[in-house]
């Protein structure tokens, strides 16, 4: 049996029937780890050791009867921008080398409480500003397609981790596409749920206004299943809501007939690489095929969105990252003689370029004399942007898009031009914008067998809906017995 | 020209720290004086990671303040950053309001110099975190950062430029804190800095419309320091206009050893707080019914109990405002009047030594260590004329340092009033005996004689001969 | 057309406590130039009347209760401080 080609739901038919111990999938996972992780390198943190102690513990309690999770001992790998107690959560920043958090993410408490079994710290763009996970200060993950490709970003370290299966599933967080782009660039599952329905609490916070923490795994089962257990409303976060628990792999029933699915044309205009329109047409036809009701229209908002988005993200970005100062936690600089020094040097060394980047950028927007030309305005065009989108969804249950413009690049073309690697956002963003649900799945590969993703946004709190409509595709296309990732370097 | 041709225009901005038992944003202790970093957690310490969660009570207890101050309250309010580096401030940005404070158009009256009624306006109220304390350390050098207070809520009173003379500030300051404190939102205790303020001092000439430059004095905590400091700088700016100078604008710092101000900040730090809504909290939306359930419940404020004591107790204006002038003395007057029906004397007596020693001791009203009961009690001793006011005096003393039931104060100190005829007429004969000169004064017509003959009998019995027998004994004699 | 000057980003890498070496500014002004000549699509949408998005929900009034509780880990709470004494974090001296 291979192990770590199942899927999570796989998993857990497998330990309930005793087929499995956690102690053999946490094996597995560890092997494959050390077989595969030099050439990824996904992880910023490794807890081998740790991982394998607990499934003993766990196993052992299965084995004495205990009432356990259906979960319990399956393992899981976290993006290394959620906080986890006693553990090293460091953005994949020098500022944040050395930090152990003092408690623990209202998601990793939620993970715990299942008995999952945390692998490790997934790796990342810095602070997850990144479209590529070239920014991390440790490492360059690999596309495990294509080991010289990006993995995307910013939770490249988690798509790339579930795409090589170094963890069944894992956590990554989407600020305007850092779920759902590297999904798409390593042929694996990425949903961004509706912003408020997964806590935020002890999520690093890039753009307050934006974050949302998501499920990356093999498929949409697994997705439903992750996100079943993250979401819920968390008093300790108060943007997070008061929603009724749900099962979302209920939803996933295959019955899409009748179901009205958007696409805006402009999704699909400049700038959008041919083979990946192609794919998304093939995925349109399957659509039509198993009967929804496919319409081409108009949602005029990519543009404003991606300008949009980086106005309100640096200028957010720009506040959340002051309290890095050297002081109680975080890099702090050897050379200075007064408190400015102090403060300046930590910050000069402790970030990286593209955080710098960010940082003067949101100063600048929020700064006296251009907040109302860049900040309040882009906060005007955020509220053009969610009518647009209420009114497209006053008319369709799901909107149909690619994850990104292309497919994963290589490393080191993109990380010297800023703007470029910002278009890399410009199908995402726009969700992050409206604080809507989206979902990434594999929808094919182009001729160098590079994953293509197509993205399904759906209206607020409406999971259900897009999950279902993912499966749908899932179950008739079959992306995961078609293709594999190669690990190669082309 | 002379001082006298220019007038100050002055504006606070009071920091008041609301008396909620936890912190702004996070379930901390607000309690003062715990030992370093104990009353902390990843919130208040703006860990990686941490959100803040607006205590209920906080917003109560400022739209409470609007109201006493006749604001109207914001049916849409909310929250908003202030970006700074400043290493008792951890996050880098205090949550604050910017331009939806919960509170706006107030106002509070005082009585200007003739006695007549004036109305001070308040521009805002709005609610933010307090920061936290930096302790110098005399032996390595550097500085200690200890943030239980980071993150006490805090509500920042900002009054219109509206006060022209030191005298109405300390008028309106007393007014606001006694405010706050019979609303009980703040205890307003100024030597733990939980009343203070931002001191806004400006001067024009006379007849001018249009306002001057303005200074700003930050973090002022003592009434007395206060008055001295507009004093000070409204002289320095007059000065620096009547040479022909201009005031600069800036922020500064009062030193009371030097009673000097001085400025704190260079030019060209110049401060960009870059405002913009806080994206981790959300609106805060008060009903008509919310507002209308604090109002209906809101305590009698020092402006209706000031008139109903000079209408009830027909006490003076003044004697009036300087007891509900503070909730504790107030309340202490209105608790012993009620038991000794003497309201006058209960006022004297609170006005007088027991203010005196308050004010040596620098204590507050709240920290008076005898019950209303004691004072009562006193009273009536001195009513009932088994103590004289001479006596009564000494018992105050004695109730600041041990408290307890006067009439046993009496007993032990043995303080009891000589009330009995022949004991007086004793003294009275022996101090005639010993005064022939007065006795022959007084023969001669000058009055004033008598007074110095019952002092003297006064002094020959520490105090405790009944003050009125011994006047009518003294005339008996010396018919 | 957004056009930064060098005085200007130096204020602006002052706010936010940054440094920016000399042989850094061309770089970063040409990236700031750029973002922001592209951010300035902004002002071609049509917005007027719209109100500004605060915050990404609906939700308001989200208040928590005045209970005390005490964070359980204090000690960790200052364990990744690289310099403190007596419980406190450690700074050069700021003279108030």
């Amino acid at each position: 049996m291979n192990i770590t080609n199942l899927t999570v739901h796989e998993l857990v038919g497998k330990l309930k029937n005793k087929e499995l111990t956690s102690e053999e999938i946490t094996k597995a996972y560890v092997d494959r780890i050390n077989d595969k992780e030099t050439n990824v390198k996904a992880f910023v943190t490794t807890l081998c050791d740790e991982a394998l102690e607990k499934a003993k513990k766990i196993d052992k309690k299965r084995e004495a009867g205990e009432k356990v999770s259906d979960f319990a001992g399956i393992p899981v790998g976290i993006k290394d921008n959620i906080c986890t107690k006693g553990i090293k959560t460091t953005c994949s920043s020098r500022m944040l080398e050395d930090f152990i958090s003092p408690y623990d993410a209202t998601v990793t408490e939620k993970l715990l409480q299942e008995d999952l079994i945390d692998l490790g710290k997934l790796n990342m763009d810095e602070f997850a500003m990144g479209a590529s996970t070239e920014y991390s200060y440790f490492k360059k993950t690999s596309n495990p397609w294509n080991l010289n490709c990006v993995p995307g970003g910013s939770s490249g370290g988690s798509a790339a981790a579930v795409a090589a299966e170094l963890v069944p599933w894992a956590l990554g967080s989407d600020t305007g596409g850092s779920i759902r782009q590297p999904a798409a660039f390593c042929g694996v599952v990425g949903l961004k749920p509706t912003y408020g329905l997964v806590s935020r609490y002890g999520l690093v916070a890039f753009a307050s206004s934006l974050d949302q923490i998501g499920p990356i795994t093999k498929d949409v089962t697994d997705a439903a299943m992750l996100l079943n257990i993250i979401a819920g409303h968390d008093e300790k976060d108060t943007t997070s809501y008061e929603v009724e628990k749900k099962d979302y792999t209920k939803a996933l029933n295959n019955d899409i007939k009748g179901l009205k699915i958007g696409v805006p044309k402009e999704f699909f205009a400049e700038g959008i690489n041919e083979e990946v329109k192609e794919k998304l047409y093939e995925a349109i036809e399957t659509y039509k095929k198993l009967g929804a009701d496919v319409e081409e229209f108009s949602l005029d908002i990519a543009k404003y969105s991606l300008a949009t988005y980086y106005i309100i993200a640096c200028a957010e970005a720009s506040s959340n990252l002051g309290r890095f100062d050297g002081i109680r936690y975080g890099h702090r600089t050897e050379n200075f003689t007064n408190l400015k020094e102090l403060y300046r040097n930590s910050r000069s060394e402790g970030f990286g370029e593209e955080v710098k980047r960010r940082i003067i950028l949101g100063t600048y927007v929020l700064s006296s004399g251009y907040y109302d030309a860049y900040y309040k305005k882009a906060q005007q065009v955020r509220t053009l942007v969610k009518n647009k989108f209420n009114k497209a969804f006053e008319k369709y249950d799901v909107l149909l898009t690619p994850t990104a413009p292309n497919v994963a690049f290589e490393i080191g073309t993109k990380s010297n031009n800023p703007l470029e690697m910002y278009l890399a956002d410009i199908c995402t963003v726009s969700v992050n914008i409206a604080g809507l649900p989206a979902i990434s799945i594999p929808c094919g590969v182009n001729r160098d067998n590079m994953p293509i993703g197509m993205q399904l946004i759906g209206n607020k709190f409406e999971e259900e809906k897009i999950l279902n409509v993912a499966y749908a595709f899932e179950q008739e296309y079959g992306f995961r017995s078609k293709y594999k990732p190669g690990f190669s370097k082309k | 020209m002379s001082n006298k041709d220019y007038e100050m225009v002055i504006g606070l901005e009071v920091h008041a720290e609301l008396s909620t038992k936890t912190k702004i944003f996070c379930s901390c202790s607000t309690e003062f004086g715990a030992e370093p970093n104990t009353h902390v957690c990843p919130v208040c310490m703006a860990m990686p990671g941490a959100l803040p969660v607006l205590n209920e009570k906080v917003v109560e207890y400022a739209v409470k303040a609007g109201l006493a101050t006749n604001c109207e309250i914001s049916r849409n309010s909310k929250n908003d950053r202030k970006n700074y580096f400043y290493p008792d401030t951890p996050r880098a940005y205090q949550i604050s309001q910017f331009d939806k404070p919960l509170c706006e158009h107030g106002y509070i009256e005082i009585e200007d110099e003739a006695g007549n009624p004036k109305k001070i306006g308040i521009t805002r109220i709005h609610i933010e975190d307090d920061a936290g304390k930096l302790n110098h350390n005399e032996f390595s050098g550097g500085s200690l950062v200890d943030l239980n207070r980071a993150g006490v809520p805090l509500i920042e009173i900002v009054s219109e430029p509206d006060l022209r003379t030191s005298e109405e500030v300390d008028k309106y300051l007393k007014k606001l804190k006694a405010i706050l404190e019979y609303i009980e939102v703040s205890d307003c205790k100024m030597q733990e800095g939980s009343f203070r303020a931002d001191v806004n001092v400006s001067v024009r000439k006379k007849g001018e419309t249009k306002f001057g430059t303005r200074t700003e004095t930050k973090n002022m905590s003592s009434f007395r320091a206060i008055t001295r400091e507009i004093e000070y700088e409204a002289n320095r700016q007059i000065e620096i206009l009547e040479n022909g100078g201009k005031v600069e604008q800036e922020t500064l710092r009062w030193d009371d050893v030097s009673g000097k101000t001085f400025s704190m900040r260079n030019k060209e730090d110049a401060q960009d707080y870059r405002y913009f809504p806080e994206p981790d909290l959300v609106a805060i939306k008060l009903s008509e019914e919310y507002i209308e359930n604090i109002k209906n419940n809101l305590p009698e404020m020092p402006e209706s109990r000031k008139a109903r004591y000079m209408e009830e107790f027909k006490l003076s204006e003044k004697d009036a405002r300087l007891l509900t002038n503070s909730k504790h003395l107030s309340n202490m007057f209105e608790a012993a009047e009620k038991i000794c029906g003497n309201a006058k004397a209960v006022a004297n007596w609170l006005l007088s030594d027991i203010s005196r020693i308050l004010n040596e001791k620098e204590m507050e009203p709240s920290e008076i260590p005898f019950s209303a009961e004691n004072l009562a009690k006193l009273v009536e001793l001195i009513d009932k004329e088994t103590i004289s006011s001479a006596i009564g005096k000494k018992v105050v003393e004695e109730l600041f340092e041990k408290p307890k039931n006067p009439e046993d104060i009496i007993k032990e100190k043995g303080w009891i009033q000589i009330s009995d005829e022949g004991a007086i007429k004793e003294v009275v004969m022996k101090i005639l005996e010993n005064n022939p000169q007065s006795v022959a004064d007084y023969k001669a017509g000058k009055d004033r004689a008598l007074g110095f003959l019952v002092g003297q009998a006064m002094k020959e019995t520490k105090g405790k001969a009944n003050p009125q027998m011994l006047n009518k004994m003294f005339l008996e004699e010396l018919k | 057309m957004a056009n930064v000057s060098k005085e200007e980003l130096l204020h602006i890498a002052n706010l936010a406590d940054l440094n920016i070496k000399d042989e850094e500014i061309e770089n970063y002004l040409t990236n700031l130039q750029d973002i922001l000549n592209f951010a300035e699509i902004v002002n071609n949408a049509n917005t007027e009347g719209l109100e500004e998005t605060i915050g990404e929900n609906d939700k308001f009034n989200v208040f928590r209760k005045d209970e005390v509780k005490t964070f359980e880990n204090n000690k960790m709470l200052l364990q990744n401080a690289k310099e403190q004494e007596r419980n406190m974090f450690k700074i050069p001296k700021v003279i108030q």
